[in-house]
């Protein structure tokens, strides 16, 4: 495999962004920032790759203006998944593994607000006998939530904790849409809003849009006095049906097992309930001294088909301030952590 | 460092019809993956990822339809990718899936592509009100058809031109057990059919249909078992912005630049003489012409002239279409990938009636977009040697 490490990261979370459901005039500045990060100009770019869904754009092909946002001339060797983020930079990882080219920049956004988000997601369920019941987002992970409680495998507080702890953290993230800690107490104290849920077990509804530029070699330390090497990358799904052990995530066990894990010493885990942390945690085996998701991760702020890879940008820039050595990103995809992608990074080779 | 090689070892698509009412968009696509498995003589235990590809997800009104699909399609446990890059979507969903043998991640890969058009209108669904954006009212013929006027206009080609692509490919597809519209066409009944968006005539139009394409790739220790490998002698996907005062959508840069990479990489300096046969997205016939030129078949404003030579026929030059291509099946997401698959069919040896006699090396193409997406592979009998 070659050495290939993410080099540039740019992002925009905001609870409604007055624009556009292309996000093109949020990719702009983004690629602009990259380019700053990096020294670059477009056409040091090998390959680009975008993460981003029709549906939460009400339009079909949504991608193909944000394409505009590159530049006109010459033509690019592009692509697209229907998928976050953290997937589009895993098609650019495979592109530069393939010797094809040496450097990528991915991006992704999504205009979550401009619809109802959890009834729009209602729409990614089996069609023929679950979307017509509508069970929206929010009322699948609260039925997860009470499996885990009624399994005895966490309760209320671990998962105030879970968000004391994130939004506490998210006082020093100038992205994070919902942020300003209390105490397990407080939290507990708020009103129910789909039970088990309370909203701050909830990840807020958010719109954004992040990019990700990836380096192979000598391309990334020409750029980067501290490349965030990506030592290894993971990604499996489950079927979709809610019968399924919802108490656990079989894919993010596979992930996490396919992985050196050894010398981790933080996660950016993408969980947008509070009790999904408590999922991926016990599915990952993270030992008690790491430190989980320091940019208070999607319970502060969940750009939809950015924010699993904004996951990853974070973890880099810690990498790049030596913040961190070993680093874990994690994105997942579908209801109940049904799907999920996850890499270590890691700052010395 | 060098790519890997792959191989195609399975190829496997349905019977496309306008209505495939017997089957769920799971049976749909386990009936190409099924027939692409026994192909390779595989199960799905043997693949290692899966990646699917179809273009707009309005088209079945499902957003993100793999990760419900997911289990039926053998990935529950593995890796899965969905692809979407518009109507090239087919041909960059098999990219993608060779890349991953290419990049040594993995040795067996399933990918497949599929549209299942009866679940909506697709015309209606390409054409939602968007602010402040050009409306593409009444789908892809009237977004296309300025651009045939303005070939025709630059090239001199005769009228009827379009005629002879459309009476070939229907007709070529009753040699294709799978295709959707299979008749006996002559030029002078699609002459005398309606006029749609001028000058597209309908027969000179693609059909509307449900339909799914799967292959099965693999790494060449893999390919070994195979007695008819189709070696991939070279990938390529280019994309254009959509604004630019400098477009030109009748042979655009992006296209021109694909191709040129493309042969480059599989080492071919004479397409026309190099390629034993085509098989070339071409959802209304005057696209034949139009890509003879920008692929580097013909100059440019000669490809008319390959056309109504009868070069492009099976017995021709430069057989194109010989399935019947998207003239006679269009099921969208899937219609890249059938583009591919059939290219390695023909060079495996295995297409059937409309098989070209000692083809050896093959193109598969595809575009999607407003003519600003491309997908292309070259295929080979032979293992590259480069």
């Amino acid at each position: 495999m070659r050495d290939v490490a993410v080099v540039g990261f740019a992002q925009r979370q905001m609870r409604d962004f007055d624009g556009s459901p292309t996000c093109v005039e949020l990719l702009v500045p983004l690629f602009k920032e990259c380019y700053e990060q990096t020294g670059w100009t477009r056409r040091d770019v090998g390959f680009w790759c975008s993460g981003s869904s029709d549906y939460l754009a009400g339009r079909s092909f949504s991608f193909v203006q944000a394409v505009d946002a590159i530049g006109v001339i010459p033509p690019v060797n592009e692509s697209h998944v229907e998928m976050d983020l953290a997937w589009a930079m895993y098609e650019a990882w495979i592109k530069i593994q393939t010797g094809e080219v040496d450097t990528a920049l991915v991006y992704a956004f999504g205009k979550s607000s401009a619809g109802v988000l959890r009834r729009t997601l209602s729409l990614q369920l089996e069609p023929y006998t679950m979307t017509p019941l509508w069970p929206d987002t929010v009322s699948l992970a609260g039925l997860q939530a009470r499996a885990g409680m009624d399994a005895g495998l966490w309760d209320e507080r671990a998962m105030a904790e879970v968000v004391n702890r994130s939004l506490t953290d998210a006082e020093q993230n100038e992205w994070a849409v919902r942020k300003g800690g209390s105490s397990v107490e407080e939290l507990l104290a708020r009103p129910v809003y789909a039970d088990p849920l309370r909203k701050h077990d909830c990840a807020p509804v958010t719109d954004g849009a992040a990019a990700i530029v990836l380096a192979a070699g000598d391309r990334a330390r020409e750029v980067c006095d501290r490349p965030a090497w990506i030592t290894g990358l993971s990604t499996y799904v489950d079927e979709m049906t809610m019968s399924r052990d919802l108490t656990g995530s079989a894919s993010a066990r596979r992930c996490a097992e396919a992985l050196d894990l050894g010398g981790v010493d933080t996660a950016e885990l993408h969980a947008p309930f509070s009790h999904q942390e408590l999922v991926l945690r016990r599915e990952v085996g993270l030992a008690d001294d790491v430190t989980i998701n320091p940019s208070g991760g999607a319970l502060a702020s969940n750009p939809m088909f950015s924010a699993g890879g904004i996951r990853v940008g974070e973890a880099a820039r810690r990498i790049w301030a030596g913040d961190s050595d070993k680093a874990l990103a994690h994105a997942t995809s579908g209801p109940a952590l049904q799907q999920n992608f996850m890499c270590t990074l890691e700052g010395n080779l | 460092m060098a790519k890997q090689p792959a191989a195609v070892i399975g190829v496997g698509q349905t019977h496309h019809r306008a209505q495939r009412k017997d089957v769920s968009m799971a049976g749909l696509c386990r009936e190409a993956i099924d027939r692409a498995l026994l192909d390779a003589n595989m199960t799905l235990d043997d693949i290692d990822a899966i990646v699917v590809g179809k273009a707009p997800d309005l088209f079945e009104g499902v957003m993100m339809p793999e990760l419900f699909l997911a289990e039926a399609l053998g990935a529950a446990g593995k890796p899965l990718l969905r692809v979407h890059t518009a109507g090239s979507v087919g041909g960059s969903t098999a990219i993608v899936a060779s890349s991953l043998v290419q990049a040594g991640v993995h040795k067996r890969v399933l990918t497949v592509a599929y549209e299942k058009q009866s679940e909506s209108n697709a015309m209606w669904a390409l054409s939602v009100p968007v602010p402040f954006n050009m409306p593409v009212h009444a789908g892809a013929g009237g977004y296309f058809a300025p651009h045939v006027r303005s070939y025709i206009r630059r090239s001199g080609a005769p009228t009827h031109v379009g005629a002879i692509v459309a009476a070939k490919d229907r007709t070529n597809a009753l040699k294709n057990p799978y295709a959707h519209l299979r008749e006996e066409k002559t030029v002078e009944q699609v002459l005398a059919s309606q006029m749609l968006w001028d000058p597209i005539r309908y027969d000179e139009t693609c059909p509307s249909s449900d339909g799914a394409c799967a292959l099965v790739i693999v790494d060449e220790d893999t390919a070994r078992s195979s007695s008819n490998p189709a070696w991939i002698h070279g990938t390529v996907m280019r994309s254009e912005a959509t604004t630019a005062a400098e477009r030109d959508q009748v042979n655009p840069q992006a296209s021109r630049d694909a191709a040129a990479a493309l042969w480059k990489q599989a080492g071919i300096t004479s397409p026309i003489d190099e390629i034993d046969a085509a098989e070339i997205y071409v959802p209304f016939s005057w696209f034949e012409p139009m890509w003879l030129e920008s692929l580097g078949f013909a100059e440019e404003y000669a490809g008319w002239r390959l056309t109504e030579s009868g070069s492009t026929a099976m017995d021709g030059r430069l057989p194109v279409n010989c399935s019947g291509g998207v003239m006679s099946s269009n099921p969208i997401g899937a219609s890249g990938m059938l583009r591919f698959g059939e290219a390695a069919l023909q060079v495996r040896g295995a297409a059937g009636e409309h098989q070209v006699d000692g083809a050896r090396r093959a193109l598969g193409h595809a575009y999607g977009g407003g003519s600003q997406f491309f997908a292309m592979w070259v295929v080979g009998s032979q293992k590259p040697t480069n």
